[in-house]
């Protein structure tokens, strides 16, 4: 069926030997002689400008080699252009809870903590901002002076006709929906070291070695150069192995430039690895999001109409947040087909960590919204959620009415998949009292059709060398943080030019020897640099071919490669004929090969010994490509097509993609009408990837994207206190252990995408935003409430159970749905920090009727 | 503070080392030694990702303090390579997608070594009460489960063929 020889074949990671061994090397594991300790000094307020730093008492400190500040580096910088709004350390003003004011460099950690204590820091508080709804309406002591309102952004789009939509509905639903703010979690703490060293010709500082936990090693340099005033040339970024990104490391963090500010003022190598109190204030994660969504339907459960209103709560500086916000407006569409669409966005500031990009980035809240309220509208119409759902199928080759191409296009299979093995027809309404199921779709991008930096350049740049050892080695910038990107680039790489794995070696995301490559984030490294790597396989397999047809005497057409032979095609079919396989194996092994090796005396020999041939093997064929071509190197790259780069509409560049995957699911749970305590029993995921080419790692994508998605249903929440975490623990943000994990049933379903590299799209976010709501979905088929803000924790399904028996409503919880409680959670908070916190805001509600107006007061 | 000097037992090797009393177990392994496989993610012993065998027991060398090791024998991820090769646990996390980032594994190794060497044929259910004491931000956990079984399913099927060999 499928005619391939390394792909589609599921394989161990290429560097999983590392990973099981411990061998393997990340940030931290890393040092270099003379390194220093960095340690950074954090704000204890949300809002406050800094009067005065006094860093003599711990530049005193024996031990201590340096003390930066905000002064030091202050030019800004940030993800996105158009959101330079950050600085390595705080100059004036400090924006949340944990925002970076000093650093120190010492010789070692216990020195550096102690001199972080004697740093005088004088405050001058500010009122401060946390609730976005709130902020929204700010006048004065804007977070950032140039954002009047407290808004970094504000989108409005409307595509279609949205009266006549609304018009032709035969019933029209609305509500509002809460998801709250939930953060990546990687293992890996973000770590960074930065080395300079000196110039031989001037005797000073010269260039830059950056190792650092990263996705995107090029925007570390590109952002580096900015700040340090060095050319990018003169910085060199190396990725290690990165544990685990999930959007965390996509964009710059704070230490990644302290490191190198520190290591410049240091004159020595310095090593800043964040605490995991420190990972939760970096943050960068997906903002809680208020969703007000309007639906019109036919009475056959046809969309008409879409309205959707998002505010995000940005935090403190603007991170990835525009593209955020656009996200959560254009992929409304390109899942269904959805006539008229009317989106508000707004990102707003706030003080707290910047939120940035996550898994699914920007889709995965709206989604929850979306597929929530066609539960409703299939629960109200009688109609069979599944059913409402194949009704407004796309009918691709398409593009959306807001501009985006869909191509492949393996929904449908995708919800016949879990229908069938969920059972779901049978099954669905007839389930024991508190069991139910709930269905839900999602999709995402297989890399933005448009770089955030506006260039011509190539998204991916993949080069080979192949010398006459026969080993192929492969540059590619693409990074692996644990997806399995190097693993992937083998593959394909060994596809093409038909040789094992094994003789394929990948050298990644290191900026000094490996072409620019956008980096690891919305999915887009299989696509991307999988075709960039095709290409450069393609590009170096002509001169093999034609070295080979040479000595084969054939055309350049018939020469065929394969498992680590190259062929004249009219001999192929003794491919089909083990015993002439097995006989070439003896040949090699007479000619003194041995597992893949070559020696090189005897080829040269027999070279000129033998006239022409039937067959080559891999290393005999690259032995003659040398020989006529000289060095023998390939190079490809690959940037989305035009027609796939969306409208010309302010904001249109976010959203369009070269392709999108599919993904339903089917969530089976349970509700314990007493405790109100959600458990999941299974998940049927069917994902759509296009082809999968590695097929242990595209379950292990969606496998893990669907429990991710199920850590934020169920338990997963930031919760703040006047801008204070107050669960900066991984043992407190309770993402799911093994014991609270369901089966995850994954089941691949393969559409074969026209562009993909060999027809393969997304795996690793796409499947994560259809968990939410399918668990969701289920809880109403169990228990007949519907839980409009996520996590569905035991106490918001408990009152949301009350509040559906009439019982006396549980005053503990902030909602949305007029039957669920008060206040759960707080997002603007009545207690402040310490007591020691600023004047609050006239306007945040958490004020009236409290004293929390002075700076000492509050602090019940 | 001042620095004593005591004897560790790592990995069937003898270590003399001069260390502050407050030195905890994976700040030395990974600093005093370069056993960087055992990792530092969470600092307050939520996540396993350091953990190490006390004397074939799973603890975590983040809140132990080192100089109380003494005279035990300490086993980290880099002791368990099988003569210098993948041990099968290790080998069958590569094969099935047991590990992606990789970050958590050697903590993973650590405790599913340990239950297997307690019980050899766990039920599932063992199983993830075992592996609850470890996180995993990145498998969701399914793909271990299949890596432990193929390793207990291969031990199984070798171990009457041993059995046969020694007659």
């Amino acid at each position: 069926m499928n005619d391939f020889s390394v792909i589609g074949k599921s394989i161990a990671m290429v560097d999983a030997a590392g990973k099981t061994t411990g061998a393997g090397k990340y940030t931290d594991d890393l040092s270099l002689p003379g390194m220093l300790v960095g340690k950074i000094l954090h704000s204890p307020y949300p809002h406050a400008r800094i009067k005065h730093i006094d860093t003599s008492r711990a530049q005193a400190l024996d031990g201590v080699v340096a003390v930066i500040t905000g002064a030091d580096a202050p030019n800004p910088y940030g993800i996105l252009p158009v959101g330079h709004d950050e600085t390595a350390l705080a100059v004036e003003k400090v924006r949340y809870v944990g925002d970076h004011v000093a650093c120190v460099a010492a010789i070692s950690e216990e020195i550096a903590e102690n001199a972080i204590e004697l740093i005088d820091v004088e405050y001058e508080p500010l009122p401060a901002y946390f609730d976005p709804e709130d902020s929204m309406k700010a006048e004065s002591d804007l977070i950032h002076e140039n954002r009047p309102h407290n808004i970094e952004k504000d989108y409005h789009h409307v595509f279609g006709d949205l009266d006549k939509g609304f018009t032709e509905a035969d019933y029209i639903a609305e509500g509002r929906y809460i998801a709250n703010e939930v953060t990546h979690a990687a293992m890996e703490p973000h770590s960074t070291l930065a080395n300079f060293e000196l110039d031989p010709h001037t005797g000073k500082l010269g260039r830059l070695t950056v190792w650092s936990s990263t996705q995107v090693p090029y925007y570390l340099q590109h952002k580096l150069s900015l700040v340090l005033e060095m050319p990018m040339s003169q910085i060199r970024v190396i990725k290690p192995l990165v544990g685990g990104g999930f959007g965390g490391k996509s964009e710059i963090i704070p230490l990644e430039i302290i490191a190198a500010v520190a290591a410049r003022a240091a004159r020595a190598p310095v090593k800043i690895t964040y605490t995991r109190e420190e990972v939760f204030w970096a943050h960068r994660g997906r903002p809680r999001t208020i969703i007000d969504l309007k639906t019109g339907v036919k009475n056959d459960g046809r969309m008409t109409a879409v309205a959707c209103k998002v505010i995000q709560d940005g935090g403190a500086y603007c991170s990835y947040g525009v593209v955020t916000i656009l996200y959560s407006g254009a992929l409304l569409g390109a899942l269904y087909d959805i006539p008229n669409i009317r989106y508000d966005g707004y990102r707003v500031l706030t003080n707290k960590p910047a939120c940035g990009a996550m898994r699914g980035h920007g889709t995965v809240n709206v989604r929850f919204a979306f597929e929530s309220q066609m539960d409703e509208i299939a629960a109200t119409l009688n109609l069979d959620p599944a059913e409402m759902r194949r009704v407004n199928l796309l009918k691709p080759p398409t593009v959306t009415v807001n501009g985006l191409r869909v191509l492949s296009y393996g929904l449908p299979e995708c919800i016949d998949q879990v229908v069938t093995r969920s059972g779901w027809k049978e099954r669905k309404g007839k389930l024991p009292k508190g069991r139910g199921l709930g269905v839900a779709c999602s999709h995402y991008v297989s890399g933005a059709a448009n770089s955030i930096i506006r260039s011509d350049m190539p998204h991916s740049t993949v080069n080979i060398k192949i010398d006459r050892d026969g080993g192929v080695v492969v540059y590619t910038g693409a990074s692996e943080i644990g997806q399995g990107s190097d693993t992937m680039t083998a593959q394909v790489v060994a596809e093409v030019l038909g040789c094992e794995i094994s003789r394929v070696k990948v050298i990644a995301a290191d900026t000094d020897l490996t072409p620019i490559d956008l980096g690891s984030y919305s999915s887009r490294v299989t696509f991307m640099a999988g075709n960039a790597a095709l290409r450069a396989a393609e590009d170096v397999k002509k001169n093999i071919v034609s070295a080979a047809a040479k000595r084969m005497n054939c055309a350049a057409e018939e020469v065929i490669m394969r498992d680590g032979h190259v062929w004249k095609a009219s001999t192929i079919l003794s491919d089909l004929n083990p015993t002439l396989s097995d006989s070439l194996k003896e040949q090699e092994a007479a000619r003194g090969h041995v597992d893949g090796q070559i020696l090189r005396g005897s080829v040269l020999q027999t070279r000129k010994e033998e006239g022409p041939k039937e067959h080559m093997s891999f290393e005999e064929a690259i032995v003659a490509a040398i020989d006529f071509h000289g060095a023998l190197t390939g190079t490809g790259s690959y940037a989305p097509p035009v027609a796939a780069r969306g409208g010309k509409h302010k904001g249109g560049g976010v959203g369009p993609s070269p392709a999108y995957s599919y993904s339903a699911q089917v969530a089976e749970v349970s509700v314990d009408d007493e405790t109100g305590e959600v458990t999941v029993h299974k998940v049927w995921a069917a994902h759509d990837c296009g082809r999968a080419l590695n097929p242990v790692a595209v379950e292990g994508q969606v496998i893990g994207s669907v429990w991710m998605g199920l850590g934020q249903a169920l338990e997963e929440e930031m919760v703040w206190k006047d801008g204070l975490l107050m669960n900066p623990g991984l043992l407190e943000y309770r993402s799911p252990s093994s014991a609270e994990s369901p089966e995850i049933e994954c089941i691949i379903v393969e559409s074969i995408d026209p562009e993909g590299p060999f027809g393969a799209k997304e795996a690793g976010e796409g499947s994560l935003a259809a968990t939410i709501p399918a668990i969701s979905n289920a809880i109403y088929d169990a228990v007949g409430v519907r839980l409009r803000e996520a996590p569905f924790t035991p106490e918001r399904v408990l009152t949301a159970l009350r509040a559906k028996k009439g019982m006396k409503r549980i005053e503990m919880t902030e909602s949305v749905d007029p039957t669920a409680p008060h206040k759960l959670r707080e997002h603007g908070g009545s207690l402040w920090f310490r007591g020691k916190g600023p004047m609050r805001h006239p306007l945040d509600p958490a004020r009236q009727g409290t004293n929390a107006g002075s700076p000492t007061g509050g602090a019940e | 503070m001042k620095k004593e000097l005591i004897e560790l037992r790592i990995n069937g090797r003898t270590h003399e080392l001069a260390i502050e009393p407050n030195k905890l177990l994976l700040d030395l392994l990974r600093q005093d030694l370069g056993l960087t496989g055992s990792k530092r993610a969470c600092d307050d012993s939520s996540c396993g990702s350091c953990t190490v065998q006390v004397d074939g027991v799973p603890m975590l060398s983040c809140t132990l303090l080192a100089a109380s090791c003494e005279g035990q024998e300490i086993t980290t991820v880099e002791g368990l390579a099988d003569h210098g090769g993948l041990a099968a646990l290790q080998k069958a996390y590569g094969d099935f997608g047991g590990a992606q980032c990789g970050f958590c594994t050697p903590g993973f190794m650590m405790t599913v070594r340990w239950l297997l060497a307690n019980n050899p044929n766990p039920t599932e259910d063992e199983v993830r009460q075992a592996l609850s004491s470890n996180l995993c931000r990145c498998t969701g956990y399914s793909q271990m489960y299949q890596a432990i079984r193929a390793v207990i399913d291969a031990e199984q099927r070798a171990t009457p063929t041993e059995l046969v060999g020694a007659k």
